[in-house]
């Protein structure tokens, strides 16, 4: 097979295993209307399948920040912050998260697929050990394959099972990180932060968490799992994205070991791309603005994520394990999925497709995200058409 | 501990590996993971996971790039075995 009749094999084989269920997949959004809902074909959607946790892709401060930042710095920064100059913008986006978490360092990276593939292969290498949650988001396996160092996987959520991979290792857990999220994208559940703490510190390995889906979701002012579980000082390095609770694009480490500064110099996903355009940049700082300010926002989208989470359950759906912004269905295959996904879309209701082998465990997963802009009648809209549907699927 | 021999190992594996495949199959040394028992990369992950458990070592998915059969399996998890013993 030549290399474009191996894409002709998968693809095939991508068709065959669901031939109805393609339109899921990359699905064409014609309009945004709002934080809440969009216009697909010639419908008007509830959106319940974004990441816009606060609800902020149309917050005024935002967009006239992003406005302004066009008009006096332009469309883009045209190259690397290394090689093409170091904007205002950038230097004190790092500074606002630095003094957000407390910390002494940030790196402002292009996405947050670039935040965890920079910060992981700049600080593990050959030779080192990286060990990584079962569930891990691709950008946390590419940024181990980047690093050249060993991977090893431990199961789900499990300090157990971490521990055990641990002591295996040797005098190797002194050379080792951890790699952990905060919220996990698929069930949505959190980690055990302070056993894994506990474990890496006996083992004096080095723990990196990725707050992508935390990030403005958990904590007083939103820093995340680690504000929540009170261990900022027991955390080596955060990431996080602009993309999801900020509304914006772009990735970020912050660290209080002032080595994480040497990765400007090293980190490739650092210095050979280009940096986020100013109207990014500025958005962003906004938005981080009204993040840490959001307390009321973060009331509002938690008493969202367990009104869907409580009356899904009542109704009878596996759920994945622990109520949050993301309310994972578990069904047992492709096609019940893709069934309810259907009927979803027929009652305007956009949500995510996730089968194997991207979701957990062989499930093929319904997922959900509520955000802090859905009204309580949206919701329970929502739950009406769940609950209709839910025989067709028990069938 | 007593030594486990190659044989041992790849006798496991072939067990072991009916249990992670939907394909109703033989399983022998030259079998493909991929081509053969369409073992999707999750799967895979997780069969190493429990290999781990069972002969009480690791084994690095970046070590896995050249494994293509049972026994390519069963070859690298004897040679760490024997190293970390
Ligand atoms: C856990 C996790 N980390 C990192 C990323 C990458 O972030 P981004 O999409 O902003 O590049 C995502 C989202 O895609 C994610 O879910």
């Amino acid at each position: 097979m030549n290399l474009l009749e191996k894409l002709d094999a998968a693809a095939a084989a991508r068709k065959a295993q669901l031939p109805e269920g393609v339109g899921a997949f990359g699905i064409p959004i014609e309009e945004s209307y709002s934080a809440t809902e969009a216009r697909i074909g010639e419908r008007r959607v509830l959106m319940l399948g974004t990441n816009n946790y606060l609800g902020l892709s149309f917050a005024l401060e935002c967009r006239e920040a992003a406005h302004q930042a066009i008009d006096q710095e332009g469309t883009g920064t045209t190259g690397s912050r290394m090689a093409n100059g170091n904007y205002y913008g950038h230097r004190a986006l790092e500074r606002e998260f630095a003094e957000f978490y407390n910390c002494r360092e940030c790196i402002v990276f292009t996405t947050g697929y670039q935040a965890n593939l920079g910060t992981i292969s700049g600080l593990a290498g050959a030779g080192d050990v990286v060990l990584i949650d079962g569930d891990a988001h691709a950008s946390i396996y590419d940024g181990c394959i980047l690093s050249g160092a060993d991977i090893i996987r431990f199961r789900h959520n499990d300090p157990a099972d971490l521990e055990k991979r641990l002591r295996r290792l040797g005098e190797r857990s002194r050379n080792t990180l951890i790699v952990v999220e905060g919220i996990y994208s698929m069930l949505g559940d959190q980690a055990p932060l302070a056993e894994i703490v506990e474990i890496k510190n006996a083992y004096q390995s080095t723990l990196l968490l990725d707050e992508a889906h935390s990030l403005g979701v958990l904590g007083k002012t939103g820093q995340g799992l680690v504000e929540q579980t009170g261990l900022n000082n027991e955390v080596d390095f955060i990431t996080g994205t602009f993309s999801k609770s900020l509304c914006g694009i772009g990735g970020f480490c912050v660290s209080n070991h002032s080595q994480l500064n040497q990765l400007r110099y090293i980190s490739h996903p650092y210095i050979f791309t280009a940096s986020p355009s100013p109207a990014t940049i500025a958005s962003t700082r906004a938005a981080l603005k009204l993040l840490r300010e959001g307390s009321s926002l973060r009331e509002r989208l938690w008493q969202n994520a367990h009104h869907l989470y409580s009356s899904l359950k009542t109704i009878g759906y596996q759920l994945g394990p622990q109520p949050g912004p993301i309310v994972a269905i578990l069904l047992d295959n492709p096609r019940q999925a893709l069934a309810l996904w259907n009927g979803l879309m027929e009652h305007d209701i956009y949500v995510n497709l996730v089968l194997p082998p991207a979701a957990p465990e062989g499930k093929s997963l319904v997922r959900c995200s509520i955000n802090a802009a859905h009204t309580t009648e949206q919701i329970d809209r929502v739950c009406d058409v769940f609950a209709r549907l839910y025989s067709s699927i028990a069938e | 501990m007593s030594e486990v021999t190659q044989e041992q190992i790849t006798e496991l594996l072939c067990q072991r590996l009916v249990y992670f495949t939907e394909i109703e199959m033989e399983v022998s040394p030259e079998t493909n993971l991929i081509t053969h028992l369409a073992i999707d990369s999750v799967k895979l992950l997780n069969l190493v996971m429990e290999i781990e458990d069972e002969f009480d070592i690791s084994v690095p998915l970046n070590t896995l790039v050249d494994v293509l059969t049972v026994q390519d399996l069963a070859n690298l998890i004897h040679k760490i075995k024997l190293s970390s013993q």
